[in-house]
């Protein structure tokens, strides 16, 4: 288990003062004008070695993420954008970094700005985190009084502008471009890549688009030195993660581990263990609703990491994890999420504006076993058409819960069809 | 996708609108977040303060909002329409934001829903069926404006909505005995700082 000492989010729970007092007390803002006197190319040099793997989902290297920028700044200024749009299903971590923790943001902020020649920055929140939003935008004003942000930042010589941008309700708007399109004020609709937005990003200017936490943990991986953060986890899948653990287990949490930590010690140690015990588990989500799901079988010995899970056809995405009993209707769980990505999908490309819907209501048949066998196969096929084929990851997204599904619950979906099928020829 | 465009028989003709002083101020301060030129950035946040004031989104409050970005109307209602928080009619005076998304459904949102419609007058309260909140470790969630009440059963839920009817502010998050995001009963970590 992860040391105290180890843990970066000390006041994950907010059992103590957020503020600015607070968060000096916590070691938050140490030293940053020397952090940041290290120079643009160590900064980012130090995030490499560290190993970080982007918390948003997808793990790129956050350190390699930030050397795309332009080496000098020309006629268009650079951007930081955080990503906040939280709203992954299951996933509900960047919100107690922004209501309890949001100084470790703020300066992450500054630090990465620097390290990318940004001279401001954007957090785009979700709308419904009002609240947190609040939070954070007093943490940012508390920054500006104690001169940490504007000119002269921390003392360091280097203007940084931060500002809080709160959306209003849409689940692409986590999707970098789309990002941006709403931060320019226009309908959340992703951009084709190229260019990608480290050549042009916000208006059209070199942006780079990190997660929360990616952004929160990079003052203290500087300030405690690239080895520390790469010597916890395994090789390739380095650091600490946050954890947000929802379901069948008897108290649900979020909670700071070592990346790498197994699945069944994680629900056991922080969470009370499956509600029932852990025979009693059917499944689990394991990185949010677009990663495939786990059978127990897997979730017996699974490593909770980007590799780990990668290699069991599924992912580690946000690290929320979404646990089943044997109560549950798993085809029912999944056809909810296909309901979800339906909902969602922003209409822009066909393969999704109309997959997505057709999954949703064939799922709901699967879920009375109203359908014929071989609609499993149809079903599949379709999930393989949106997949790989739309401008964003949202047909994905729509498409590997369901291969999830049928890879590990296929006899169940089957038995479901026999027996409807049996019923109406007994009638 | 999300397709709200009220039907005109649902919306009250709303002849004028105009910020408040107060509100006119908060809206120059978000269009001054954005570079020169750049103001339609702040659509979002300006049609948001329109919708605080007015309690809903009618189309001269949109109208409004357009002039004062110098952007065309139908860029505006583009925008009104995409994103769900916006409530082109109508509503009472708290919103029920139910989420039904599977990790609240895992854990009795069905109940919480049907409570929620049951409590639905159009008057004290409306509800809506919303996705994911991003509270999921303590699901399941109902927003009631701008609070998120957490840990929600049936009885705690009406609990919340009584205190509502009697003109309460009831205190938002965990609805048990918890600390915000941390384990029931306690957390497994940070024992002390």
């Amino acid at each position: 288990m992860l040391a105290d000492k180890d843990r970066i989010f000390t006041n994950l729970y907010g059992y103590h003062d957020w503020r600015l007092d607070g968060a000096l007390k916590r070691g938050a803002w140490d030293g940053t004008k020397a952090l940041i006197e290290r120079g643009h190319d160590a900064i980012i040099e130090e995030m490499k070695k560290s190993g970080l793997r982007g918390r948003g989902g997808a793990g790129f290297p956050t350190g390699l993420k930030w050397s795309f920028m332009p080496k000098e700044v020309k006629d268009r200024p650079h951007y930081l954008i955080v990503n906040a749009d939280e709203s992954e299903p299951g996933t509900c971590k960047d919100r107690d970094i922004m209501r309890h923790d949001p100084h470790l943001l703020v300066e992450g902020c500054l630090i990465a700005g620097f390290a990318m020649r940004a001279s401001a920055g954007y957090i785009y929140v979700r709308g419904e985190f009002y609240n947190e939003a609040q939070n954070l935008m007093a943490a940012i004003r508390e920054a500006y009084d104690a001169g940490l942000l504007g000119k002269n930042a921390c003392g360091s010589g280097w203007d940084f502008d931060l500002y809080v941008h709160r959306g209003a309700g849409a689940y692409i708007c986590g999707e970098e471009t789309a990002l941006l399109e709403s931060l320019e004020g226009k309908k959340g609709m992703p951009r084709l890549k190229p260019p990608f937005p480290a050549g042009s990003g916000l208006y059209g200017c070199p942006s780079t688009v990190n997660n929360v936490e990616s952004i929160a943990v990079a003052p203290t991986i500087l300030r405690r030195g690239a080895p520390w953060f790469a010597g916890i986890g395994r090789p390739n899948n380095t650091g600490t993660k946050l954890f947000c653990v929802s379901g069948h287990v008897n108290k649900p949490c979020n909670v700071e581990e070592e990346m790498g930590i197994p699945l069944r010690e994680l629900i056991d140690r922080h969470c009370g263990g499956v509600r029932g015990g852990w025979d009693n588990l059917l499944a689990v989500i394991p990185g949010g609703a677009s990663v495939p799901l786990l059978p127990k079988s897997i979730c017996d010995t699974v490593l909770m990491d980007f590799d780990s899970l990668r290699d069991q056809k599924s992912g580690l995405g946000t690290a929320a994890v979404i646990v089943m009993d044997k109560s549950t209707d798993v085809v029912k769980a999944i056809a909810r999420l296909s309901q979800f990505y339906k909902h969602e999908s922003c209409g822009q490309c066909t393969p999704c504006r109309e997959g997505t819907g057709w999954m949703w209501r064939v799922m709901e048949r699967m879920v009375t076993g109203n359908a014929r066998l071989d609609e499993i196969d149809a079903l599949e096929d379709v999930t393989r058409q949106v997949e790989g084929h739309t401008i964003c990851a949202l047909g994905d997204a729509a498409a590997w819960p369901i291969q999830g599904l049928i890879r590990h619950f296929r006899p169940e979906m089957e038995r479901r069809i026999r027996a409807r099928t049996e019923k109406l020829a007994a009638e | 996708m999300s397709m709200i465009t009220a039907d005109p028989k649902d919306v009250p003709q709303i002849a004028h609108f105009a910020f408040t002083p107060e509100n006119l101020a908060k809206a120059q301060a978000l269009m001054a977040n954005y570079p020169s030129g750049r103001q339609a950035s702040a659509v979002i946040g300006v049609l948001d303060l329109a919708q605080r004031q007015q309690g809903w989104l009618p189309r001269v409050a949109m109208n409004e909002v357009a002039r004062l970005l110098d952007m065309a109307p139908i860029r505006v209602y583009e925008i009104a329409t995409f994103y769900t928080m916006f409530q082109l009619r109508p509503r009472g005076k708290y919103l029920l934001q139910v989420c039904t998304t599977t990790p609240c459904w895992l854990r009795g949102s069905d109940a919480i829903m049907k409570a929620c419609e049951h409590a639905a007058d159009g008057e004290t309260f409306s509800v809506q069926e919303v996705e994911c909140l991003g509270g999921c470790v303590n699901a399941p969630v109902v927003q009631i404006n701008d609070d998120f009440y957490e840990d929600l059963d049936e009885a705690s839920l009406n609990k919340v909505l009584d205190a509502f009817r009697r003109g309460e502010t009831p205190k938002p998050g965990p609805q048990v005995d918890r600390q915000t995001s941390a384990p029931e009963g306690g957390p497994t970590t940070l024992r002390s700082e």
